[in-house]
């Protein structure tokens, strides 16, 4: 017996298909609240008080160094016995994702920013640009290009990430296919490698184009700068 | 004395404890093409950067055509459309064309006629030798090119004085002079301008003017052919031998 026939058996296509969309699902809302509060973060991020640039420095530096795993599990068990509220794995996999991809969004907004050139700004305010005309003609424009690729890059980590959740109970593609491998052990002894080589499918189909639309963008601006 | 464009009144420019500029007055009339020259880090830079309001001062005036230049304050917009300025380093908008380049601010600011504008600017393009750069970026062009736009993207504007801040200063040799050509085709034109430069000779054919700085305060001035044969100052001496090759 083939292990393929696993695949197409019953509805589990359909399983693994809902599992991906549980993926899609959290990545999407937490790469969507990442974009705005990450884009707000690096705003402040580029301020010139000493003090907001520490607690800004610090929040990024306590989510970098903690890996995502533990974040979900404080997030998850921590929140839960302290409150007593229950978050679902779901909720805390988005609130998780969001501190974290909000970080690393807010740093590159920051980035972004700074690498703009200082006559970029004194140029547009000696030509009589008004502040805001300077950055929605000029420094916005710039900033977006320079951060397109890298938010991409960020989008795709996030997604492969998301794969932790299956870990505080969360039924994402991954936990699918595992349960699909699980039930037919016995009969399909060889189905693991034809899931998982499905599962690889769905997140290539996901993250390829979007490293390629990255990758496209990259050069683009090198060639064109 | 012919009509003041600028007029600088006892302008005092700390930066903390330095005293960058310390009292300095002056004013630049209409047609009048005024050269600063001084040792680097003398404050030539930041005296420009005060007429436009891009530094705050902490003493004196500065009023262009008796309306004064405040930093930070709203009537800055005003004014700086009246003041052309052009930096040493290539400052031209990397995501815009040339032709953008010179006509965004004309349109957005002054909101002039999009089809006058583009006229305006490709007959600024002709005049400087760029008409076939119109659509490039500023990455496709050389040094000297960037800067001849970006001298045609302060024109445009119909300011009143010039600002020319060592335009040539990041140039390689072989470009400087297609820049300072475009420089002396304007002063014949009579447009007023001031102009910060290390090019000696150029200073000497383009300047009505010449003022020395040193130290926070103008040291010496005089018409060039005086202040270059025969400096006063034993601090204008000094500097002036400093481009004297001499083994
Ligand atoms: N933004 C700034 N903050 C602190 N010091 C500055 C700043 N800009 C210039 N200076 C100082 O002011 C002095 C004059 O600088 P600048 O006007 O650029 O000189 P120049 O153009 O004559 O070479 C220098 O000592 C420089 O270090
Ligand atoms: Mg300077």
């Amino acid at each position: 017996m083939q292990g393929i026939e696993v695949l197409f058996m019953g509805n589990n296509m359909l399983r693994l298909l809902s599992g991906l969309w549980v993926t899609i699902r959290i990545s999407l809302i937490s790469i969507g609240f990442s974009l705005i509060l990450g884009t707000l973060l690096g705003a402040v991020m580029t301020s010139k008080n000493p003090v907001v640039k520490a607690v800004c420095r610090v929040y990024l530096e306590i989510v970098r160094i903690m890996p995502q795993l533990v974040w979900l599990f404080v997030v998850f068990f921590g929140v839960t016995k302290l409150t007593g509220l229950n978050l679902g794995g779901e909720t805390s996999a988005v609130i998780v994702f969001t501190i974290w991809g909000a970080a690393e969004m807010g740093d590159l907004v920051r980035g972004a920013f700074l690498a703009i050139p200082r006559h970029q700004f004194e140029s547009s305010l000696s030509l009589g640009l008004s502040k805001t005309q300077m950055y929605v003609f000029i420094i916005f424009p710039q900033a977006i290009r320079g951060l397109i690729p890298n938010v991409i890059n960020l989008s795709t980590r996030m997604i492969k990430t998301t794969a932790l959740v299956s870990l505080i109970g969360v039924t994402e593609v991954l936990k699918v296919g595992k349960q699909i491998i699980d039930a037919n052990r016995f009969e399909y002894p060889n189905a693991a490698i034809w899931v998982y080589a499905a599962i690889f499918f769905m997140y290539f189909l996901i993250c390829f184009p979007l490293s390629m639309a990255s990758r496209a963008l990259t050069k683009k601006q090198q060639g064109g700068e | 004395m012919s009509e003041h464009i600028i007029d600088i009144n006892n302008l005092v420019k700390h930066f903390g404890d330095n005293a960058v500029i310390d009292g300095i007055s002056l004013s630049v009339s209409k047609g009048e093409v005024v050269v600063l020259i001084g040792p680097s880090g003398c404050g030539k830079s930041t005296l420009l950067r005060c007429l436009n309001g891009l530094e705050p001062i902490q003493g004196g005036t500065v009023t262009l055509h008796g309306e004064p230049v405040i930093h930070g304050d709203k009537s800055l917009y005003k004014v700086r459309q009246k003041i052309g300025m052009v930096f040493q380093s290539y400052d031209l908008f990397p995501h815009l064309t040339v032709l953008k380049n010179i006509m965004l601010s004309p349109i957005k600011v002054q909101k002039r006629d999009k089809a006058e504008v583009e006229a305006k600017a490709r007959e600024l393009l002709e005049r400087v030798g760029l008409s076939d750069k119109a659509d490039s970026y500023p990455s496709e062009l050389s040094g000297g090119q960037k800067q001849r736009v970006a001298i045609c993207r302060s024109l445009i504007m119909d300011p009143e004085i010039m600002l020319l801040d060592e335009i040539t200063a990041a140039l390689d040799p072989e470009m400087v002079h297609e820049v300072l050509n475009v420089v002396l085709d304007l002063a014949k034109n009579g447009t007023t301008m001031m102009i910060v430069t290390h090019e000696m000779a150029f200073a000497e054919a383009v300047a009505d003017r010449v003022i020395f700085m040193d130290g926070g305060v103008i040291v010496e001035e005089g018409a060039p052919s005086e202040f270059f044969r025969n400096p006063k100052t034993e601090r204008a001496q000094r500097f002036l031998k400093t481009f004297t090759y001499t083994k």
